[in-house]
């Protein structure tokens, strides 16, 4: 593995191991010291082209606690903001020298521009793009699932796990169709036909326009065992996908209800961050279903794996038994 | 002037002869080029060459006035004599745009200047490409630069009452109205094809739909107003439908298609290099089977380059940053050759009629897409079908970088280009023009 930029490049073992490893980190965090020496001495640039504070911090969290460097590189206030394009931003951070690059940035493809253009040759890590992949998101939801459904070890076969919302305008739905996939779990989407791309037929999963069929475990594929509900952007509404969000919220929306009616094991998710009414009801975001925190705690676990497995040059599988040494000095 | 002896080449493929070509023309065919010759004339040897009456492309972006560090007149009329082409016409979107009688005798006289190959303009529909009020195309029409076709490319003229009356104001010169067909709110940040690759790589869609939408109502326009249509860049099956249903019902309407959009589909925006990134965008291997068709059944009448040069600095970044548009002038004729001729049904005439005599015809470009006979003007191409070329694009004439083709190796040269018995282009290399 030498970058980490779309959820469907992974093979299951390579997904199953980075998910090994973020379990032995994650053992890690527990101890009263959290810090690993793993990467000391390398430097990690958060390079974000768009605010996300939440995935900045998660990526920061994890490269400090492996003592990595970081370096952190908004957008805003900086010469991008005065039209330096991405090759020179990247042809800089070569010259300070920069060990791995994260990158979040508004257009679809910029982290592969970056890893395969030839303006630098460090590990890329895609941190979300566009409206094309966030696959650490994926693997943290992965990680999470596998805890709550799988017993945290192994694969996610045959549970069955239903996205709701847009998905039009979602990389974490992009990326964790190909993930679940991969790992052998089924997928249903669940949106307005305005928020499905032209094209998701070609995709490895179920889609239904009904989010009660859905919850009911209905056909196509049955009863979930987790529903992930996706943040949807208020000016969606003001385009035309759909008619309000009073509208939204009651054929959309997963509240008390919804809730009620999943089976007794089934677990509610959200990437944050939550609109709270809208998608996502205040008991259903509250409720002991709800792993919305364990996921944040989670995406510092899943980004230590990543960047622990890309800048020690390891298999995953290695990186996990090496990780899992440590433990027991 | 220098005559040339043009021996034992094969005229649109058939049988071998010679050819004199001297004071600007064919002077004589056959044997009696070989007694007219003389001692002076300059022998070519042929052997295994194709002659074609000079290319004529429909759709080039010379970007002269305005980007002349992207490409001059001087610059892209050599790519086009290195391509082949012996006329091409320059579309109005410079800066200033080309819609006055003043710029288009301009970029005129530049490419009468540069002697590399004739330049027609193309004028503007409306004023600056503004899509609210027609330019002065009867102005244009009756400058030294004799403008017949007019476009407002790379925008569509959405407006329908707009359209309407191009359609009807430009038969009084019979003009012709070349239409960029998009829809414009259906593309609104549209970045490639939509469809199964933009679902999975997140990259705003560019619908099928909203080309086709304009071509139906355009070619409806056409007939209602009885003017004259030009398809610009077709790149859909259901755009040759509609083309092929309008044809049957007797609509003055041609069509015309790109060298990429017959041979590169929407899998390569998988690369996220924006030297695919390109409007139209590449369609599906569906709608590249289907162009191709009707590029044979003679649904589409000509093939045009949209040759569109750009600064590294527009391509070498994030996809959605970069600008639309890829070279085509010195590929073109090798396009042809590898779909049409080497994989498909057409014969050497084939491609001159859908490169050089068609597009002649619908750009009024009269003393083009000749016959190769005696008394015709001497404009013309020798190609070798044999040779075989990786496209180098740092090796080419355009002043720009950007061809999709690059690192490709695609059958055919271009060996020798004459432009009225002028040599542009002898064997292989660039001349420097001597008038």
């Amino acid at each position: 593995m030498r970058h980490l930029l779309d959820a469907g490049d992974l093979s299951r073992d390579e997904a199953v191991g980075l998910l090994d490893v973020a379990e032995a980190m994650a053992r890690t965090q527990s101890r009263q010291i959290k810090k690993l020496p793993a990467l000391r001495g390398l430097t990690v640039v958060n390079l974000f082209f768009e605010d996300s504070t939440r995935t900045r911090i998660s990526f920061e969290a994890a490269a400090k606690r492996l003592s990595a460097d970081v370096i952190n590189f908004s957008a805003k206030g900086s010469s991008v903001s005065k039209g330096e394009s991405l090759k020179d931003t990247a042809q800089t951070l070569r010259a300070i020298g920069a060990d791995a690059v994260v990158v979040r940035h508004s257009a679809s493809g910029a982290p592969h521009r970056l890893a395969h253009a030839g303006w630098i040759d460090t590990p890329v890590v895609n941190a979300g793009d566009g409206t094309h992949q966030h696959p650490t998101q994926a693997l943290l939801d992965a990680f999470t699932l596998r805890r709550h459904l799988a017993d945290g070890t192994g694969d996610l076969q045959g549970r069955h796990v239903v996205l709701v919302g847009d998905v039009l305008h979602s990389r974490v739905a992009r990326s964790n169709v190909q993930l679940l996939h991969t790992l052998g779990a089924r997928v249903t989407l669940v949106a307005p036909p305005t928020l499905l791309p032209v094209g998701v037929e070609d995709w490895t999963c179920d889609v239904s326009f009904d989010l009660d069929t859905a919850v009911d475990g209905g056909a196509p594929a049955g009863a979930p065992d987790a529903v992930m509900m996706l943040r949807v952007q208020r000016e969606r509404m003001t385009s035309g996908y759909f008619p309000s969000e009073r509208e939204y919220a009651r054929r959309y929306g997963l509240d008390r209800a919804r809730v009620d009616r999943l089976p007794e094991h089934a677990i509610v998710m959200h990437p944050g961050p939550m609109n709270r009414g809208l998608e996502i009801s205040a008991e259903a975001a509250d409720s002991p279903r709800s792993t919305v925190v364990e996921q944040v705690a989670n995406g510092v676990s899943v980004r230590m794996a990543v960047l622990y497995t890309l800048l020690a040059g390891q298999d995953p599988a290695q990186a996990a038994a090496d990780i899992t040494r440590t433990e027991t000095r | 002037m220098t005559r040339y002896l043009l021996r034992s080449v094969a005229p649109l493929g058939a049988e071998r002869t010679d050819l004199l070509l001297g004071d600007g023309v064919i002077l004589a065919v056959g044997a009696d080029a070989r007694e007219a010759a003389g001692r002076d004339a300059v022998v070519v040897d042929g052997d295994g060459l194709v002659a074609l009456p000079g290319l004529v492309d429909l759709h080039t972006h010379l970007r002269e006035p305005g980007r002349e560090d992207t490409e001059t007149v001087r610059s892209g009329t050599r790519a086009a004599a290195a391509g082949g082409f012996t006329a091409v016409h320059a579309m109005a979107n410079t800066d200033p745009v080309a819609d006055t009688a003043g710029v288009v005798e301009q970029v005129w006289r530049l490419g009468r200047d540069a002697g590399y190959a004739d330049v027609r303009p193309v004028g503007a529909v409306t004023i600056g490409l503004a899509g609210e009020r027609l330019a002065e195309l009867g102005a244009m029409a009756t400058s030294a630069a004799r403008v017949r076709v007019f476009s407002d490319d790379g925008k569509c003229v959405w407006d329908p009452v707009l359209m309407r009356r191009a359609l009807e104001y430009t038969r009084a010169f019979d003009g012709v109205v070349a239409q960029h067909a998009q829809e414009p709110r259906l593309t609104q940040g549209s970045q490639m094809h939509e469809g199964a690759v933009s679902a999975e790589i997140g990259l705003a869609g560019w619908p099928a739909v909203a080309e086709e939408a304009i071509i139906a109502r355009d070619v409806l326009l056409a007939e209602h107003v009885g003017g004259r249509l030009h398809v610009q860049h077709l790149s859909t099956a259901g755009s040759v439908e509609i083309v092929r249903w309008a044809k049957a019902r007797g609509i003055r309407v041609t069509a015309e298609a790109t060298p990429h959009h017959l041979l590169l589909t929407d899998e390569l925006a998988r690369t996220y290099d924006p030297v695919f990134k390109v409007n139209p965008p590449l369609r599906t291997a569906e709608d590249v089977e289907a162009v191709r068709a009707g590029l044979a059944d003679g649904t589409i009448d000509v093939v045009a380059t949209d040759h569109a040069p750009h600064a590294a600095q527009d391509k070498d970044c994030e996809w959605s940053a970069a600008a639309f548009g890829m070279t085509g002038l010195e590929t073109a004729l090798s396009v042809v050759q590898h779909v049409m001729v080497d994989d498909g049904p057409f014969g050497w005439a084939d491609v001159a009629r859908v490169l050089s005599v068609t597009p002649a015809a619908i750009g009024g470009v009269t003393d083009h897409g000749r016959p190769l006979e005696a008394g015709e003007p001497a404009s013309l191409v020798l190609v070798d079908p044999a040779a075989r070329t990786v496209v180098d694009p740092a090796a080419q004439a355009t002043a720009s970088r950007n061809s999709p083709f690059a690192g490709r190796e695609l059958p055919g040269a271009v060996r020798w280009t004459f432009l009225r018995g002028h040599a542009t282009l002898a064997d292989g290399v660039l001349t420097e023009a001597d008038r």
